[in-house]
């Protein structure tokens, strides 16, 4: 199946879940809200049609001043790929965590935390996973300004010269 | 020496202090067995049998306890930098630094937008010599280590006036 096929499909299936298909090139995005992201993902991975077994990537994503973050998922039964994108609340921040899902999830969850800040509810551990733990901010925010010192150590020096 | 020449009988080799302790130095760099990034990968080439360091009496120390040379081979993240500072404190006088590319050397790629590396490891530990190059060849290497031989074969126990 392709995207157009597996968003026709759903549409009459879960007509209750808000999504749509947007960002046509390069490749098309099914944008879920994230109120309905954890049925739609069980249903994605259980369902015979679908049988999306395997998450290959979740990344974060600035688009503007909102965050979200992006599914890219695989079946190995079904030889086909499916990109959801799920904004994140604009006052808390959070997307309902998918580790329960795919377990693959977890600690790419906890990297698009350690970038974005975002939080991921219902998360086992998050924590930051590459940054050191005391680390402030979130370096792939747009507005970030890296710290002079960490630790003494320095992290930014004068470029202007 | 005219005095001196003969007096003590056959296999009597006078010198200076000086001189033995900075020939032996100079012919025994043995450096700590560490590498960052894909420096640390000419570095083992270096080793290997092609370039082949142990001809010029440089083996790899698996601790810092018996190393005399911190061979910085790498990107030095700001996470790594306490690391590399503390193995550096470890060693026993006398030791030597070489700086390895351009990560090392000044941050590199990371020098204005990378918010997790430091900007030179000179900033964290004293450099003697600085190797350039993304990553450096086998022999710019090589050089380097020659340049460091020449520095220890300058140095004197003498206390400098």
């Amino acid at each position: 199946m392709n995207i157009e096929e597996i968003y026709r499909l759903l549409k009459e299936r879960l007509p209750y879940a808000e999504f749509e298909l947007t960002d046509i090139k390069p490749i098309p995005i099914l944008s879920i809200s994230g109120n309905f992201l954890l049925p739609v993902a069980e249903y994605l991975r259980d369902n015979v049609d679908f049988a999306f077994d395997s998450l290959m990537c979740l990344s974060g994503l600035q688009l503007g001043e909102e965050l979200a973050a992006v599914y890219h998922l695989y079946s190995n039964k079904h030889n086909h790929k499916v990109t959801m994108r799920v904004k994140a609340g604009t006052e808390d921040k959070s997307i309902p965590s998918l580790a329960a899902v795919w377990l693959a999830a977890e600690w790419h969850e906890r990297e698009a935390f350690d970038m974005f800040g975002i939080r991921f509810d219902g998360h086992p551990d998050l924590r930051r996973i590459l940054c050191p733990d005391d680390w402030e901010g979130h370096p792939l925010r747009k507005d970030y300004k890296p710290p002079l010192f960490w630790h003494e150590i320095p992290v930014t020096v004068d470029v202007s010269n | 020496m005219g005095v001196i020449e003969g007096r003590y009988g056959p296999n009597i080799v006078i010198t200076s202090l000086d001189k033995v302790f900075n020939w032996s130095r100079s012919r025994s760099m043995w450096p700590i067995t560490f590498g960052l990034a894909c420096c640390a990968i000419e570095m083992m080439a270096t080793s290997a049998s092609r370039f082949d360091l142990d001809r010029l009496g440089i083996f790899f120390r698996p601790t810092p306890r018996q190393s005399d040379v911190m061979l910085v081979s790498g990107t030095v993240t700001i996470k790594m930098a306490e690391r590399i500072k503390r193995l550096y404190e470890q060693m026993p006088e006398p030791k030597y630094v070489i700086s390895m590319g351009s990560c090392a050397n000044s941050g590199g790629p990371y020098w204005e937008y990378g918010y997790h590396v430091v900007k030179g490891v000179d900033l964290i530990i004293p450099v003697d010599v600085y190797v350039p190059g993304c990553p450096p060849r086998p022999e710019a290497l090589i050089d380097g280590f020659l340049q460091l031989r020449n520095k220890i074969e300058r140095d004197t126990l003498a206390k400098k006036a």
